[in-house]
């Protein structure tokens, strides 16, 4: 069942879910963080798509474009965040941290300069571009640095909140949106913290027959999964992770230890993502069967969105297809 | 402007002890580049014993200017002119590239105050120093910003999205500083990569271009007062110098580049820069 302390909105399994776009949220995040007068919006030829020009519009001296070079932004970023300002770079993620990323990790993690660093149109949801504009590798490239902190926003409320947080937090972060409009499933009353994680969805008995663990927009997918797993009498638990890095092993653990089973689902490759961060706290400390939803060596391709989770296993209905073969697993 | 002899010649002392110390650091440290710490002696001891206005006893005071030595592998001559400066005990200079040393084979931010940024993987460190300029400038701080760049870190292109961007915003508080040595570690710059025509090139992305004898404190310092004049851009100082500069088998040789002295060549370095007692001028050559 949804769990109620969380205050989960209200249209969430009713079919008319308000959809809002992750990257709406985090432009509205800077200008709620924008009221600090060091914040400071660097974009490479994106204002608009990465939803910097609210931003710009209010606080045009502290808004700059450098063009279409993605190295510069970090590095300028970086010697922005040595002098005191809290600089937010954007572009899409295939550029930023995928084309920029020595910049970002030199300069920025190892300098431990104030940078923020939001990497727009990640996942396979930027549909119709096609495959080189769909980031299913940047999560991998920013957890494996150190001095990073890495977050995974679930909708746009939690991008908003995510990006405040990031302004508020001294040292680099990386936020992780998406383009298309997804259900949100937060309400402005939900929690948000850097290093915590969520049960969105809670068993309604003491047993719980398997933990569905991940963060970002395909989250709602684990929670239909969820829903009618119930249907099924197997009870569900659904962990949204929205801070990867640092990530909040003891909740995250004290619900393995009650299912001893876990599938992970992520809009992102399978390798480095937030599986393997599970999987790799798991295997250090209670080792039990996964099952991996993501994208599995592959790249995308142009299509819908529903074309592309079909395509690549990210439905509700794979979701459950990995649920029954990880509590199988558990019971042989 | 005006400079006294004796302070000219002073710096030129400098700048040879400064050498001095960069063959016996690199000489204990076994590994690590000569020739451009060498060629950037005389430069690096008219930044910090006249030019610099910065304080070795509050390294993180406010106003202070801010030197980013891009081309961070050139960082002994930095060491030494920092530790002659005061920030920290010359003893530790032969700590360079060792454990838990605050000298990191490349300048690191956060092991050693003084140094203003992490820098070293070539290409980024204008940009780090317009990300510096521009925030002075929103704060109306009154510090200049100054980048030492190599010619050879002009193959990256993101030493050429920088030099757009500070073109784009005028900023006449950022002065670059190019080691124009001709030498890079493959060979000479021409031949690796062509830069030339470097002047044309920066003008072209709205700079205000000064070339000098890399070897002439006067001129160089002249250099860095003119830059402060120009106020509708930013300006760089291309400073010819001779890679390995006092140690004549050193130097213009490419060799020199990434490697250090063993025993017998820091001797006779250092047998030639005493020798020439700080009188190192171009016009002398």
């Amino acid at each position: 069942m949804i769990h109620k302390a969380l205050s989960l909105s209200h249209t969430l399994f009713s079919g008319h879910e308000d959809m809002q776009a992750l990257r709406d949220g985090y432009g509205r995040g800077l200008l709620e963080a924008g009221e600090n007068e060091n914040v400071v919006v660097i974009t490479a030829d994106l204002e608009e798509s990465t939803r910097c020009h609210w931003f710009s519009r209010l606080y045009p001296d502290r808004f700059f474009d450098v063009g279409v070079a993605e190295q510069n932004m970090a590095a300028v970023a970086a010697g922005m965040g040595i002098s005191g300002k809290i600089p937010f770079i954007n572009s899409y993620a295939t550029f930023s941290p995928g084309r920029n990323w020595e910049q970002i990790r030199t300069l920025c993690a190892y300098n431990d300069s104030n940078v923020k660093i939001a990497g727009h149109h990640a996942g396979l949801l930027t549909g119709p571009d096609g495959a080189t504009h769909q980031s299913l590798e940047d999560i991998a490239l920013m957890r494996s640095m150190a001095n990073m902190r890495v977050l995974v926003p679930l909708d746009a409320l939690e991008a908003q909140r995510a990006t405040v947080a990031a302004a508020g937090v001294r040292g680099p972060v990386y936020i992780r949106l998406q383009r298309e409009k997804t259900p949100v499933i937060t309400t402005k009353d939900t929690p948000f913290q850097i290093g915590r994680a969520y049960p969105l969805w809670i068993p309604k008995t003491k047993r719980v027959d398997v933990v569905l663990i991940g963060a970002g927009p395909v989250l709602h997918e684990a929670l239909k999964a969820a829903r009618d797993l119930e249907k099924k009498k197997i009870h569900s638990v659904v962990i949204n992770v929205p801070s990867i890095v640092p990530l909040d092993t003891k909740e995250i653990l004290s619900w393995v230890a009650r299912a001893g089973a876990v599938v992970s689902v992520e809009e992102h490759s399978i390798y480095g993502g937030i599986g393997s961060a599970i999987s790799e706290l798991l295997s250090k400390k209670n080792p039990v069967p996964m099952e991996f939803i993501g994208v599995d060596g592959q790249f995308g391709q142009s299509g819908t969105g529903y074309e592309l989770y079909k395509q690549y296993k990210l439905l509700s209905s794979d979701i459950i297809i990995a649920t029954q073969k990880v509590i199988k697993r558990k019971r042989s | 402007m005006y400079i006294s002899h004796a302070r000219i010649k002073e710096l030129y002392s400098t700048a040879n002890q400064l050498r001095q110390d960069v063959i016996g650091m690199l000489e204990s440290a076994g590994s690590g580049h000569s020739a451009g710490p060498l060629g950037m002696a005389d430069i690096m001891s008219a930044f910090y014993f006249y030019i610099l206005n910065h304080d070795p006893k509050d390294p993180s005071y406010d106003e202070r200017d801010r030197l980013i030595l891009s081309n961070g592998h050139i960082c002994p001559i930095q060491y030494a002119a920092l530790a002659r400066s005061g920030y920290f005990p010359l003893r530790k200079l032969k700590t360079l590239r060792s454990f838990a040393s605050p000298l990191q084979g490349h300048p690191h931010r956060l092991s050693l105050p003084g140094i203003e940024t992490t820098s070293g993987p070539l290409g980024s460190g204008l940009s780090q120093g317009i990300g510096v300029a521009l925030s002075a400038r929103l704060d109306k701080k009154k510090f200049r910003t100054y980048v030492v760049l190599s010619d050879g870190e002009h193959g990256e292109g993101n030493t050429w999205e920088a030099i757009m961007l500070a073109g784009k915003y005028r900023l006449n508080n950022l002065t670059a500083v190019i080691d124009r040595n001709n030498i890079q570690i493959d060979g000479y710059t021409e031949d690796v990569l062509p830069l030339e025509p470097l002047r044309d090139k920066y003008e072209a992305c709205g700079w205000n271009v000064i070339d000098v004898d890399g070897h002439n404190i006067e001129e160089f310092i002249g250099a860095v007062f003119e830059a402060k004049a120009v106020y509708e851009k930013p300006t760089v100082i291309i400073a010819h110098t001779i890679p390995g500069k006092g140690v004549d088998f050193m130097e213009r040789e490419y060799v020199w580049h990434g490697m250090p002295p063993n025993k017998k060549q820091a001797r006779e370095a250092l047998r030639q820069l005493r020798k020439l007692g700080g009188k190192i001028k171009s016009e002398e050559e």
